[in-house]
C-alpha cells in the first residue's frame, strides 16, 4: 500500500475514532442514567471495540491494551455476565476519557505515561473478576482425530452419463501423473485422503479449490473415489458422495497442506500422512477432464430452489448476539429488516456526504461574489433609470432575492451542531468536579443548534474556561450549599438557540452567584478602579472582564492557569459576538454570548466619516445619537464627552483617528452622528461619523491577503457601487484612541 | 475476469482498509456499512467473495451470514468473517452460521488477499 | 572567452515596459496579471504616501502604490489617463499606477546593464538594472521592493 493511502487511511481513523468516542460517551450517559436496553449497550460496546480494531491495525498498542479491557467489560455487560452499576460506571466513563486521551496521544505521536491507564485499566479488570485481562488464548484445534479409512481408490472406468447438470471444465494443467521415477524419491511425499461432508459445500468451500490450493505446494496426483456415488438418477447435485486420494510431492510440511484445510476441517474426513510414493502406478492413468467434471456439481447452473438439504443452521440452544437481530424467524433478513425499520422511524439518520472544505470555502467565495455583483448590478440599473421598468425593477426583485437565498443556503453549509462542543463539556464537567470534590450535574439544551464551523472552534476554549470557572468559583461546596438549604449537587445548564439571526448561548450555574464586595475590592486593590467610584451591580459584575483581573489569590491548576474573563471576552469579540453576565448572590450566574450565524459576511452601519465610506459593524454600536449641543460638554485641552444614559462618554473623532484629515473637537450642532461603541477593556465610547447611509449585511474581504493589516481597520467589503470600502476594527480604534495600543497594533506599526 | 468482493463492516477505517487492499490486488469492490445494507447489496450482485465483520448495527454478522445462506441464489459464494484474536467461540459460531473461513484482525495485507484467492473460485 | 553562449544567459526575456514622466521602466512580463485602467482608490488610513489605496479588482482587495512616489520621482496625481500594471509579488497581487504602457521588448539577460552611479539611492533600490535600446534607456524594476517593508510577507 502507497504511503499516501496509509497516510489517508490514518486520517480515517482518527476521524472515525473521534466520532466513536462521541457516540461512547453519549451511550456511557445513558446507561448511567439507567438505559439497559441491549441497543444502547451493543452500540457502546461496537464504539469500544471499532477503536481498538482499527487501532491493531496501525500497531497502537498501547490503545489496543486499554480498549481490550474496556471492551471486554462491556462484553460482559452486553452478555449480562456484569451488572452497569453505578461503580462500575463512574469507572466507564473515566474510562473513555482515558481512550480519548490515548487516542489524541497516538494521532500527535506522543508518548504515555502508563500511570495515565494502568491503574484504571486494571479497576476495570478487577469488575471483570479476573486480575488482569488474560489474552484470550489461541482456539483449540477443532480436536479431530483422524481415522484411518479403509476404502480402496478405484481407477476410473466408467462412463459418464448425461446429467441434468453442465460440467464446468476446469483447467488445472499439471494435474498428469508425475513420471514413476520421480515417485520413488520417499523425501517429499504426502499422501493426503479427503472426503467432504455435505457442510463443507453448503459453506461454499468447494474441492476444486482446495485441490488447486494443494497444486500450489507441489506435484499433485489426484484419484477420485467414487465409491459412494450413487446411481445417477438418485444423485443429488448438492450432496457429498466423492473421495479423494491425492498424491502429494511437496518440500513443505504437513503442517502446510493442514494449512489448506483449515477452514474446513471440521466440514470433511482428512488425514494426511508422509508416505513414500509407491514405485509404480497402475497404467490406468485417470483422465483429468473426468474427474474435473465429477467434481463440480456447478452450484451456478442448479434451479432457482433452495438446495433440499437445510443449511446447518448452528446449535439452536446458542444464544443470539443481540436480541435485536429477531434471533429464530423463519425469515431472520426480513425481521431485521422491520426492526430496522421501526428504528429508522425512531431516528431518521439523515443523508449525508463528505465534502472537501476547500470546495465548500470556495463555493462560499462564489456566493460571496455574486452578492456583490447583485449589488452592483442593482445600483448600476438604479443609477440608469433602468428601474422604471417594471420588467427590470420586477427581475432585479427576484434576483436580489434569490441571491439571498443562495447564500443562506451555502451559508448552511458550513453550519455544524454545537453538540460535540457540548459533549467536550461534559467531559470537562466530570474533571472539575472531580479535580475540586464538587457535586456537578450539567444540563444541555439546544445542542443541535447550527453555528458556522469556525465560531464552533473558536468558543471551544471560551465555553471551557467559563465552565471551569462556574464550577471552581460559582459552585460551593457540597456541605455549604446543604447548609444554604440547596440540593447538594449544583447545576450548570449550558443552551444554545437561534434568536433574530444570532445564536446566542448561556452558561448559567446555581452557585453563589458574583461576591460583589469581593470583586470591587480586588479591582480597587489591582488599581483598575477607583476606590470612591460609584458603581451598579451590573458594573462590579463586568468588572471581571477588566484585563489584569483574577479573584483567585493562588493560581489553581483548574481555572487560573493565568487566563482571565478578559481573554474570553476578547476571543468572543474577535467573533464579532457579545458577550453579558447576569449574577444574583446565593443565587447563581448566568453568562449570556451573542454570536454571528457566520464569520463571512457581517451586519454593518454604513457611515461616511471624512467623505470616505467605511462600515462599523452592527454588534459594536449600542446605539446612535446626534450631536445636540445639550449633551455635548468640552473635555480637556481639545476633546469632547457626549452624555448617554449613564453619564459621560469620551467622543472619539473617527476621521483624525483614521489619519483623514487634523483633530478637529466636536461641537455641539456640528453636523455628524455619534455611534455609541461599547469596547473590550474600554468601556463606552462614542465614534463620531458625518452621516449614516444605510444598515445592511456585506460580505467580508480580506485585505490581509494582499497588503497586511491596517490599524483601526478590521478588513475590507464591495459595495453597490464596485468600490472598497474599510470595515472599523472598534475596539482598536478606540484603544488607540484612548493611548493604550493594543499588540497588533504594535506590531503593524511603521 | 475481475471479481468482486463484496466487505461488509460498520468502521469506516476497516472498510477503507479492506477496499484499498483488495483494489490494489485487481479485486472490484463493492461495500456495506451493516450486514441490512450488505443484503441490500446483494439484491443486485453476486459476488465472488464476502468479507463481513461480526458486530454491526441493524444486522450484525451471524445474522446476515445465515440471511445469505437462506438464499439459495447466492448458494456456493464464499463468505469470510473478520475476527479479532482467535477467539474460538466466535468463530465456531460463524460457521455454524455458514461462514466459509476466516481473517483475523488486524490483518496482513498479503494475508487477506491470500484468503480471499483461497476461497474465491 | 566562450565564443558560444549558455543556453539560460541567452533565453531571451519579455518586459512590459511603461512611462513614468520622461522616464522609462520595465518590470518582466512573468510577473504581469494584466493591464487596466485607473479606477479611483479607497484611501488606507495611516498608509505612506506612496499607497494611493485598495481597489476592487473582480472581488479581491487590491492595493496600488503609486509607483511615481515610490521611486522618488515625486507624487502622481491619478487621472482616467493613468494605467495600472496588476503584478504579482510573491504571494501578494498588487496595482502599479504608471501614467503609460509603451510597449512590450524582448531581450536577452546579458543585455541588462549596471545601473549607472548617478542614479539616486532611492532608485538605486529599486532598480535591477537599465537595458539601452533605441536611444532609450529602460530600467528594470525589482518588485521585491515596492511594497511597504512592513507589509511584505515574511522571507
Amino acid at each position: 500500500m502507497s504511503s499516501d493511502a496509509l497516510a489517508q487511511l490514518r486520517q480515517t481513523f482518527f476521524e472515525e475514532c473521534d466520532e466513536q468516542l462521541a457516540e461512547l460517551e453519549s451511550g456511557l450517559l445513558q446507561m448511567q442514567d439507567g438505559a439497559t436496553d441491549s441497543e444502547t449497550v451493543n452500540a457502546v460496546f461496537r464504539a469500544v471495540h471499532s477503536v481498538k480494531g482499527g487501532a491493531g491495525a496501525f500497531k497502537l498498542t498501547t490503545l489496543v491494551s486499554f480498549a481490550h479491557v474496556f471492551e471486554t467489560a462491556l462484553d460482559e455487560i452486553r452478555s449480562d455476565k456484569l451488572e452497569a452499576g453505578p461503580s462500575l460506571m463512574k469507572a466507564m466513563l473515566r474510562a473513555s476519557d482515558v481512550l480519548a486521551d490515548l487516542v489524541s496521544a497516538a494521532r500527535n505521536g506522543d508518548d504515555v505515561d502508563a500511570a495515565l491507564w494502568r491503574g484504571l485499566a486494571d479497576e476495570i479488570a478487577g469488575f471483570c473478576g479476573k486480575e488482569k485481562a488474560a489474552p484470550v488464548s489461541a482456539a483449540a484445534p477443532a480436536g479431530f482425530t483422524p481415522e484411518p479409512l479403509a476404502f480402496t481408490p478405484q481407477p476410473l472406468a466408467f462412463t459418464p452419463q448425461p446429467m441434468a447438470f453442465t460440467p464446468q471444465p476446469m483447467a488445472l494443467p499439471s494435474l498428469t501423473p508425475a513420471p514413476a521415477a520421480e515417485d520413488a524419491q520417499a523425501g517429499g511425499g504426502l499422501r493426503i485422503l479427503f472426503r467432504p461432508r455435505i457442510e463443507l459445500y453448503e459453506k461454499a468451500n468447494d474441492a476444486v479449490v482446495l485441490l488447486r490450493e494443494l497444486e500450489r505446494l507441489g506435484a499433485m496426483r489426484v484419484t477420485c473415489d467414487l465409491s459412494e456415488v450413487p446411481p445417477l438418477d438418485a444423485l443429488d447435485p448438492h450432496g457429498a458422495c466423492l473421495g479423494f486420494d491425492i498424491r502429494l510431492v511437496t518440500d513443505r510440511d504437513e503442517q502446510a497442506v493442514r494449512e489448506v484445510f483449515e477452514f474446513c476441517e471440521e466440514d470433511c474426513d482428512l488425514v494426511i500422512r508422509r508416505e513414500a510414493a509407491p514405485a509404480a502406478e497402475a497404467a490406468a492413468a485417470p483422465d483429468p477432464a473426468a474427474i474435473l467434471n465429477a467434481l463440480r456439481p456447478a452450484p451456478k447452473d442448479t434451479p432457482a430452489d433452495p438446495p433440499a438439504a437445510a443449511p446447518a443452521a448452528g446449535n439452536p440452544a446458542e444464544p443470539q448476539a443481540a436480541d435485536k437481530t429477531a434471533a429464530k424467524p423463519a425469515d431472520p433478513a426480513r425481521a431485521a429488516e422491520e426492526a430496522a425499520a421501526q428504528r429508522a422511524a425512531a431516528t431518521p439518520a439523515p443523508a449525508t456526504i463528505r465534502v472537501d472544505l476547500d470546495r465548500v470555502d470556495r463555493l462560499i467565495n462564489l456566493v460571496g461574489e455574486l452578492v456583490i455583483n447583485q449589488a452592483m448590478l442593482a445600483q448600476a440599473v438604479q443609477g440608469a433609470d433602468g428601474a422604471r421598468d417594471p420588467a427590470v425593477s420586477g427581475g432585479l426583485d427576484e434576483l436580489d432575492q434569490l441571491t439571498r437565498e443562495i447564500q443562506e443556503s451555502v451559508m448552511a453549509i458550513r453550519a455544524q451542531p454545537l453538540k460535540p462542543l457540548f459533549q467536550r463539556m461534559s467531559r470537562i464537567v466530570r474533571e472539575v468536579a472531580d479535580a475540586t470534590g464538587k457535586k456537578v450535574r450539567l444540563i444541555t439544551d439546544g445542542e443541535w443548534t447550527e453555528v458556522d464551523k469556525t465560531v464552533v472552534e473558536r468558543l471551544a476554549d471560551p465555553l471551557t474556561h467559563m465552565i471551569r470557572n462556574a464550577i471552581d468559583h460559582g459552585l460551593e461546596k457540597p456541605a455549604d450549599r446543604l447548609a444554604a438549604g440547596k440540593p447538594e449537587e449544583g447545576v450548570v445548564r449550558l443552551s444554545a438557540a437561534h434568536r433574530s439571526g444570532r445564536v446566542v448561548i448561556q452558561i448559567s450555574d446555581d452557585g453563589a452567584g458574583v461576591n460583589r464586595e469581593k470583586v470591587r475590592a480586588i479591582a480597587v486593590g489591582k488599581g483598575l478602579v477607583a476606590a470612591d467610584a460609584q458603581l451598579s451591580e451590573s458594573d462590579i459584575d463586568n468588572l471581571i472582564f477588566l484585563p489584569g483581573f483574577s479573584t483567585t489569590e493562588k493560581i489553581s491548576a483548574i481555572s487560573g492557569r493565568g487566563v482571565g474573563m478578559d481573554v474570553v471576552k476578547r476571543s468572543i469579540h474577535a467573533l464579532s459576538g457579545r458577550i453579558f453576565l447576569k449574577s444574583r448572590r446565593g443565587q447563581g450566574s448566568e453568562f449570556t454570548l451573542s454570536l454571528p450565524l457566520t464569520l463571512a459576511v457581517l451586519d454593518g452601519m454604513v457611515v461616511t466619516v471624512d467623505g470616505q465610506t467605511l462600515v462599523a459593524p452592527l454588534s459594536a454600536i449600542v446605539e446612535t445619537m446626534s450631536l445636540d449641543a445639550g449633551r455635548l460638554r468640552a473635555f480637556g485641552a481639545s476633546n469632547a464627552v457626549i452624555a448617554d444614559r449613564d453619564g459621560f462618554v469620551p467622543i472619539i473623532d473617527t476621521a483624525a483617528e483614521l489619519g483623514f484629515r487634523a483633530h478637529r473637537r466636536v461641537e455641539g450642532g456640528d453636523k455628524g452622528v455619534a455611534l455609541l461603541v461599547e469596547s473590550e477593556g474600554g468601556g463606552r465610547s462614542a465614534l463620531v461619523v458625518d452621516a449614516i447611509q444605510d444598515q445592511r449585511q456585506v460580505v467580508i474581504k480580506s485585505l490581509e491577503t494582499n497588503y497586511g493589516r491596517v490599524p483601526g481597520v478590521a478588513a475590507a467589503t464591495i459595495l453597490g457601487d464596485g468600490r472598497v470600502a474599510l470595515i472599523l476594527d472598534v475596539d482598536a480604534l478606540v484603544a488607540r484612541a484612548r493611548g493604550a495600543a493594543t499588540e497588533p497594533l504594535l506590531a503593524a506599526a511603521g | 475476469m475481475t471479481q468482486t468482493v463484496l466487505t461488509v463492516d460498520d468502521s469506516r477505517t476497516m472498510r477503507d482498509m479492506l477496499r484499498v487492499t483488495l483494489e490494489e490486488s485487481g479485486y472490484r469492490v463493492i461495500q456495506a456499512a451493516d450486514g441490512l445494507l450488505g443484503l441490500e447489496a446483494l439484491k443486485g450482485e453476486r459476488p465472488d467473495v464476502i468479507v463481513t465483520d461480526i458486530n454491526m448495527p441493524n444486522l450484525d454478522g451471524f445474522g446476515f451470514i445465515e440471511a445469505v445462506r437462506k438464499d439459495g441464489r447466492l448458494a456456493g459464494v464464499p463468505i469470510l468473517v473478520l475476527t479479532t484474536e482467535s477467539d474460538a467461540a466466535l468463530k465456531n459460531r460463524a460457521r455454524a452460521a455458514g461462514a466459509t473461513g476466516w481473517i483475523t484482525k488486524p490483518f496482513e495485507q498479503t494475508r487477506l488477499v491470500d484468503v480471499v484467492r483461497r476461497v474465491a473460485a | 572567452m566562450s565564443d558560444t553562449k549558455d543556453a539560460p544567459s541567452a533565453a531571451p526575456i519579455e518586459l512590459v515596459a511603461f512611462r513614468i514622466g520622461a522616464q522609462e521602466y520595465c518590470v518582466d512580463i512573468m510577473a504581469v496579471r494584466e493591464i487596466r485602467g485607473w479606477t479611483p482608490a479607497t484611501t488606507l488610513p495611516h498608509a505612506p504616501a506612496f499607497v494611493q489605496g485598495v481597489i476592487n479588482l473582480r472581488g479581491a482587495v487590491l492595493p496600488i502604490v503609486d509607483l511615481s512616489a515610490r521611486l522618488g520621482l515625486g507624487a502622481a496625481a491619478p487621472t482616467e489617463r493613468h494605467v495600472t500594471i496588476v503584478v504579482q509579488i510573491a504571494e501578494q497581487v498588487v496595482g502599479l499606477l504608471v501614467d503609460a504602457v509603451s510597449d512590450i521588448l524582448t531581450v536577452t539577460p546579458d543585455q541588462m546593464r549596471v545601473t549607472p552611479d548617478v542614479a539616486s539611492e532611492t532608485t538605486r533600490q529599486f532598480v535591477k538594472g537599465v537595458f539601452a535600446m533605441e536611444g532609450r534607456m529602460i530600467s528594470l524594476i525589482e518588485l521585491d521592493q515596492v511594497l511597504p517593508q512592513d507589509q511584505r510577507e515574511a522571507a
